[in-house]
């Protein structure tokens, strides 16, 4: 399964909420305002650290460019729509809005 | 060119439908549902259809008209449309705000959940943009 | 049409503070008229939108507790709540409204309470999922 979340984790627990629910295997994007789980040295870093052990985690570039954010948690790939549009061809998509 | 699938790279025979439940402009939504179309699409596959609901419904009217500098959110999905792309307003979510076909953007269409269903129950996978 | 497609619908909002659960319904219900195999999903604030005695009267807007007793009748039998969700907003069993009744017992059905990872296993085995 591919799980997109696109909210915050500092305002919201979309994040928390997706790793709940997901098996070892899935795969996990981060969009929009989600994009700010990725970043290295915050306090919700232990979230996306946590997720890589069973998952791979995706972070889209152009949501991390448009919010300055370079500095990701070391095993997060970045990815382009491209790239998203592989990642729907091969899996089943949930987004947690 | 057959901008809907066929003679285009990618994997053959996905179909993918797309639903975007926020307007134009206050969220990101529509720009992400525009941007993973046009990826899509550059990718071969087939869009069986995009559908607009709850505030999704503003996205295609032709009464914005945002600043020179700015992107025309309706006019790019109504670029989308002309591609051949099956683009449905819900008809529920629309008439409750005050959308009808007459302030819609050519390539658009207004219909019915049955739409929703339809693509839901046809397409390989469903993506869903919003808040 | 060989076997039918299995669609999931996942409820995360609370209910009232915005439209999401209100139109949401309205497409479990135009989609169970269809050829599909319906499972609806609340968690997170969605198990909220179960609570029995919602009165939207005073708030001038029309509630949906009624259309939800009436799930079973329009075949939507199949509807869930994470049971953690549940426990971190001080829901049990008891406070759960009713989604129709029992043919032949007449009892009330309510949402069956179930654990995340068995919502994970079912969300796994569908053709879509819809989040609303």
């Amino acid at each position: 399964m591919l799980h997109t979340v696109n909210k915050s984790p500092f305002m919201n627990q979309s994040l928390e909420s997706c790793l709940r629910f997901t098996q070892s295997g899935d795969a996990i994007l981060l969009i929009e305002d989600g994009v700010y789980g990725a970043a290295a040295g915050t306090g919700k870093s232990a979230l996306v650290e946590e997720a890589l052990k069973n998952h791979q985690v995706y972070v889209l570039s152009a949501d991390l460019k448009a919010r300055a954010l370079t500095n990701l948690i070391e095993g997060v790939k970045v990815t382009d729509y491209a790239g998203f549009v592989d990642l729907v061809e091969q899996n089943l998509v949930h987004a947690w809005l | 060119m057959d901008w809907n699938g066929r003679g285009r790279t990618g994997v053959q025979g996905m179909k993918l439908a797309v639903v975007v439940y926020e307007g134009p402009y206050n969220h990101e939504a529509s720009d992400s549902a525009y941007n993973f179309v046009q990826a899509a699409l550059a990718k071969g596959h087939e869009i069986r259809g995009i559908f607009f609901y709850h505030d999704g419904v503003y996205n295609v009217t032709k009464l914005m008209e945002p600043p020179q500098d700015d992107r025309h959110i309706a006019n790019r999905w109504s670029e989308i449309g002309a591609k051949g792309v099956d683009i449905v307003v819900c008809i529920a979510a629309a008439k409750r705000r005050g959308i009808k076909d007459e302030v819609l953007v050519s390539n658009v269409r207004i219909s019915g959940l049955g739409q929703l269903t339809m693509m839901a129950i046809e397409a390989d996978r469903v993506v869903t943009f919003g808040d | 049409m060989s076997e039918k497609k299995k669609i999931m619908f996942t409820v995360r909002k609370p209910p009232h503070g915005t439209i999401y659960v209100y139109e949401g319904l309205e497409v479990k219900l135009i989609m169970a008229a269809y050829d599909a195999d319906i499972s609806v999903v609340f968690m997170d604030d969605g198990v909220l939108a179960l609570k029995a005695g919602q009165n939207t009267k005073e708030l001038g807007i029309k509630g949906f507790e009624a259309t939800y007793g009436a799930l079973v009748d329009y075949e939507i039998s199949q509807v869930y709540a994470d049971r953690q969700s549940m426990e971190e907003r001080g829901m049990t069993e008891d406070d759960l409204l009713v989604i129709g009744e029992d043919e032949d017992t007449e009892e009330p059905i309510r949402p069956q309470v179930i654990d995340s990872s068995e919502i994970a296993a079912m969300m796994a085995e569908q053709h879509n999922i819809l989040p609303f």
